[in-house]
């Protein structure tokens, strides 16, 4: 930590809210900065490596993890508006790492202060209350990768409540929506059957509003909701968390 | 093994589009999930089971010889045999020699899953010997013609209504109007068909959930009591195992059985768990007059000391299949393995390549539903990404696929070329998606949205968002 009693966070932006969702990041630079963190966004990443890592092209991924840790080793924390590329770099790159002792005595340092963006505000800020004021209801979709790897479960409920939100809980909020990166076109009726059973869920609370900590998952769910012709919007949390509400809703309206 | 992984996009669609095995296949979550979380909640020590599990057979798997060669000694000091097969063409053929040896015309069948492995039912027919299988659901495939779609409940794809077909079309000996409504009329008559065939069978074949270095023991894990019927009724009982089942004592053995049943059904324990040590002794009331254990490599010691060593932790509980959504969404057959779901994923490749089978360990979105309840804490996706490096390695993803990932690791290693790249093409899309901020069709996306709409970006990226901030905040200075 540096003296300054703020920690320096670097805001790994993630592809997907860098490409198609940059309210999210400045939701997530609004939270953060709510929070007392003094944000900063290094200019050298594009992303974390996992398209490269999940297709079994190590050398790559290799190479991109080393582009992250350059940017980001400097930074009292790392945090990301994301369960699957913040587990990319806390729990993976270490295994990645594996037989270079010299790089991976750095990975896991960098995995030490690596944190999802909401359980970063929660477990290490101590955060109860976020900016934003919703009044209506949503449903939460626990995205694999920050349910399973980082035990990301019940911080965003209790943040989401703290704002006023009613959660209504989906049936199967643990099951994998069917997005898993390349898998949703390379397995595309597969992971339509995953996403038809999920909206079917998403749709039975009745909530306003589906929200999730992950972009991906997010894209897909709201792509499928939308071309069912569903009116429930799709967020991420972060941004009914910081009361950014203004853009249109994912996929929109 | 017969396989037909490579065709899994296509079986999948057929499995997607057949309403009979996606109105069974909506009986698995519910069957088996809330059973097993019960089951594990009601247990304080099951989490600390779990890691016993994984210390016993890591443990072994770090002394397989030794254990093996124990097991070996000690069968043979009980008086039974010990076959050595090395692939499944060994193992059919030394099974097949024990029948012709004891002139068989019809051999039982406890539930068995390396059995279906080296396809031994085919090898005995072939060679004019009809095996019964005396398990239910392993009973109803047979009369099917089909293979197991799941790894402990190999009938799991069908509805009652099927199984009752099947039934009437088979036991024609039977009142033509007789009442097949319930479930259990259904097991009370295929128990009344088999009861007979156990007493005319001259060899019983089973499997085994353990094999104990300890005493010799072979363990099955039943509930329905075919197993030990199958193996004490006939002259000679013929155990076929693969070489991890092993374990060196019965207090192991005794470990893992605690979190096997709980694991794969929820029940506490299993109906019957059946130790057989040996063929019948002097003063036994009952038993086989000859024990053989046929013991299966068929590519496992191949495993030792790799990156997919860990899967020969595994014991069979179907506990990940039970908990994935692929699985629930395509069923068993889909994956063209006998092996389905992520254990299957993982260890298809290991006993018949990855060549062959390297669709299986892409069909999985890395949800870690599977490792999150897996008894022997086997890392399957963390196995199954292994097998995509060893499908890089080899070239072997299709061509589309690789030079798609090249290009786009071109530019993730170069931020600067990336980022003029996406500030041009990301405002470009969103115009794409017009005021509904959606987009329906798009070249070289249908993969996506075939199936759902795209979600246009936004405008300007993230990075040239906080640029202008930045620039702005400057100004303000």
């Amino acid at each position: 930590m540096s003296e300054n009693t703020n920690p320096k966070v670097g805001l790994f932006v993630t592809c997907l809210v860098d490409l198609f969702r940059p309210n999210v990041g400045f939701s997530a630079v609004e939270l953060l900065e709510a929070a007392g963190c003094d944000v900063h966004v290094p200019r050298a990443q594009t992303c974390c490596g996992q398209p490269a890592y999940n297709s079994g092209d190590k050398a790559d991924t290799k190479e991109i993890a080393k582009q992250v840790l350059d940017a980001f080793e400097d930074y009292d924390y790392v945090v990301a508006p994301s369960g699957s590329c913040a587990a990319m770099i806390k729990k993976h790159y270490p295994e990645v790492f594996e037989d270079d002792p010299a790089l991976l005595s750095r990975m896991k340092a960098l995995s030490d202060k690596t944190f999802e963006l909401i359980s970063f505000l929660t477990d290490v800020m101590f955060i109860t209350q976020t900016p934003g004021e919703f009044s209506g209801s949503v449903t939460y979709h626990d995205s694999c990768s920050g349910l399973r790897e980082l035990g990301v479960k019940e911080q965003p409920r209790k943040l989401l409540k703290s704002t006023g939100v009613e959660v209504r809980e989906m049936k199967d909020s643990e099951v994998c929506c069917g997005f898993g990166g390349t898998f949703c076109v390379k397995y595309s009726d597969i992971s339509n059957a995953m996403v038809s059973k999920k909206t079917q869920s998403i749709d039975d609370t009745g909530a306003d509003m589906l929200v999730a900590g992950d972009m991906g998952c997010l894209m897909n769910m709201a792509g499928k909701l939308k071309r069912q012709g569903s009116k429930t919007e799709v967020r991420h949390v972060a941004e009914v968390l910081a009361g950014k509400l203004d853009t249109k809703p994912i996929s929109g309206s | 093994m017969e396989l037909t992984s490579h065709n899994l996009k296509s079986n999948a669609k057929d499995a997607l589009g057949n309403e009979q095995l996606q109105r069974a296949l909506g009986n698995v979550p519910k069957g088996f999930i809330d059973k097993r979380a019960k089951a594990a909640a009601a247990l304080d020590e099951f989490e600390a089971l779990r890691d016993k599990g994984r210390e016993i057979k890591d443990h072994t798997l770090a002394n397989l010889d030794l254990y093996l060669e124990a097991y070996e000694q000690k069968v043979i000091e009980n008086g039974g045999h010990v076959h050595w097969a090395k692939t499944a063409e060994d193992a059919r053929r030394i099974a097949l020699e024990i029948c012709q040896k004891h002139d068989a015309k019809t051999v039982t069948k406890g539930k068995s899953m390396i059995t279906e492995e080296v396809e031994l039912n085919e090898h005995l027919l072939n060679h004019g010997i009809e095996p019964v299988e005396t398990d239910l659901g392993e009973y109803i495939i047979q009369l099917r013609d089909e293979k197991p779609s799941h790894i402990i409940a190999p009938a799991i794809h069908l509805n009652q209504g099927q199984i009752e077909e099947d039934f009437r079309r088979e036991h024609t000996h039977l009142d033509e109007d007789r009442d097949m409504s319930e479930p259990e009329t259904l097991l009370a008559e295929a128990r009344e068909v088999l009861r007979k065939r156990y007493f005319e069978a001259d060899i019983g074949f089973t499997g085994a959930n353990f094999l104990v270095a300890e005493t010799g023991s072979s363990v099955i894990v039943t509930n329905e009591g075919n197993g030990d019927l199958t193996q004490t009724l006939g002259k000679v009982h013929v155990v076929m195992a693969s070489i991890e089942k092993v374990v060196p004592t019965l207090a192991d053995c005794s470990q893992i059985l605690r979190i096997l049943a709980r694991s794969a059904t929820g029940q506490d324990m299993s109906v019957y768990t059946t130790f057989s040590t040996g063929p019948k002794r002097e003063k036994d009331p009952d038993g086989p007059k000859e024990y053989h254990v046929i013991l299966l490599d068929n590519g496992r010691s191949d495993m030792l000391g790799t990156e997919f060593e860990e899967m020969l932790r595994c014991i069979r509980c179907g506990a990940c299949i039970n908990h994935c959504p692929v699985y629930h969404s395509i069923g068993g057959h889909a994956y063209g393995s006998i092996y389905p779901g992520p254990m299957g994923s993982v260890l298809t490749p290991s006993l018949a390549g990855v060549d062959k089978a390297g669709t299986l360990p892409n069909a999985s979105t890395f949800c870690g539903r599977c490792e999150s309840v897996c008894p022997m804490r086997i890392p399957l996706p963390k196995m199954m990404r292994h097998w995509r490096e060893k499908e890089f390695e080899q070239h072997l993803q299709p061509k589309a696929a690789r030079y798609g990932l090249a290009l786009w690791a071109y530019l993730a290693k170069r931020p600067k070329l990336y980022r003029a790249l996406v500030s041009f093409a990301m405002p470009a899309l969103s115009v794409l998606g017009g005021t509904k901020k959606r987009i329906s069709s798009l070249p070289l996306a249908s993969g996506w949205t075939k199936h759902r709409e795209l979600p246009a970006p936004e405008g300007r990226t993230f990075m040239q968002a906080w640029d202008q901030r930045e620039a702005l905040k400057q100004e303000a200075n």
